[in-house]
């Protein structure tokens, strides 16, 4: 069974913007390895925290929203559990109403881009 | 004494008319609440962090369950507080 999961990890404020961008990397290499199609991608860039984590106040937060097979969630899940720059993670699996919700969300997003752009053009 | 019953008050007494509390989920057509808007789900706990009751939100049980998991997910990912004072 595919379905639709969506994980948000929270990753260390003392890596560089490579180091995030290569951990970022290694997450979406462990995806597409195990056969799971990513639809969509945020960075929500350095985010302050709600209460500290581990000593640290802020944090790069990232999201990535997948179509997977259930079975390597686990595999995935240890990869963070693993890995020492991240702080925190959530996976959630989307059902029906979250994937409407989400790509209605996108979508206004992406005409908000459009008239955005179209702004521009017309100045 | 007699006349008890035709006591005049000189200001009107304020008669409490109950508004009728509603589930804003249901009536908007909500279907997902999401755990990554921290500021809406601020509406649904007190200045502590604390997730207010149904009794005075008025959210149905169906949608109360989903708050209450969407802050706890919140929570976890320090997006809200577990405590807090003046939240608000």
């Amino acid at each position: 069974m595919l379905n639709q999961y969506e994980t948000v990890f929270i990753m260390t404020p003392v890596l560089s913007d490579d180091q995030m961008k290569e951990a970022v990397e290694k997450f979406r290499g462990i995806l597409r390895e195990k056969g799971a199609e990513i639809v969509h991608e945020e960075n929500w860039g350095l985010k302050k925290l709600a209460y500290p984590i581990q000593k640290k106040s802020t944090g790069f937060y990232h999201l990535l929203e997948y179509r997977a097979e259930g079975e390597i969630i686990n595999d995935l899940e240890i990869a963070y559990k693993r890995d020492e720059r991240i702080l925190r993670f959530l996976t959630v699996k989307l059902d029906k109403h979250a994937i409407a919700y989400n790509e209605k969300k996108r979508a206004a997003k992406k005409s908000k881009k459009v008239e955005e752009v179209k702004a521009e053009t017309a100045e | 004494m007699a006349n008890s019953s035709e006591i005049k008050y000189l200001t009107p007494i304020a008669v409490d008319v109950k508004k009728k509390k509603y589930c804003r989920f249901k009536k908007a057509g909500i279907k997902y609440i999401d755990y990554k808007d921290a500021d809406f789900l601020l509406k649904f706990v007190n200045e502590q962090g604390k997730i207010l009751p149904r009794r005075i939100t008025g959210t149905s049980t169906k949608y109360q369950k989903k708050v209450s998991q969407a802050i706890k997910r919140a929570r976890h990912l320090a997006l809200m507080p577990y405590v807090a004072d003046l939240l608000k």
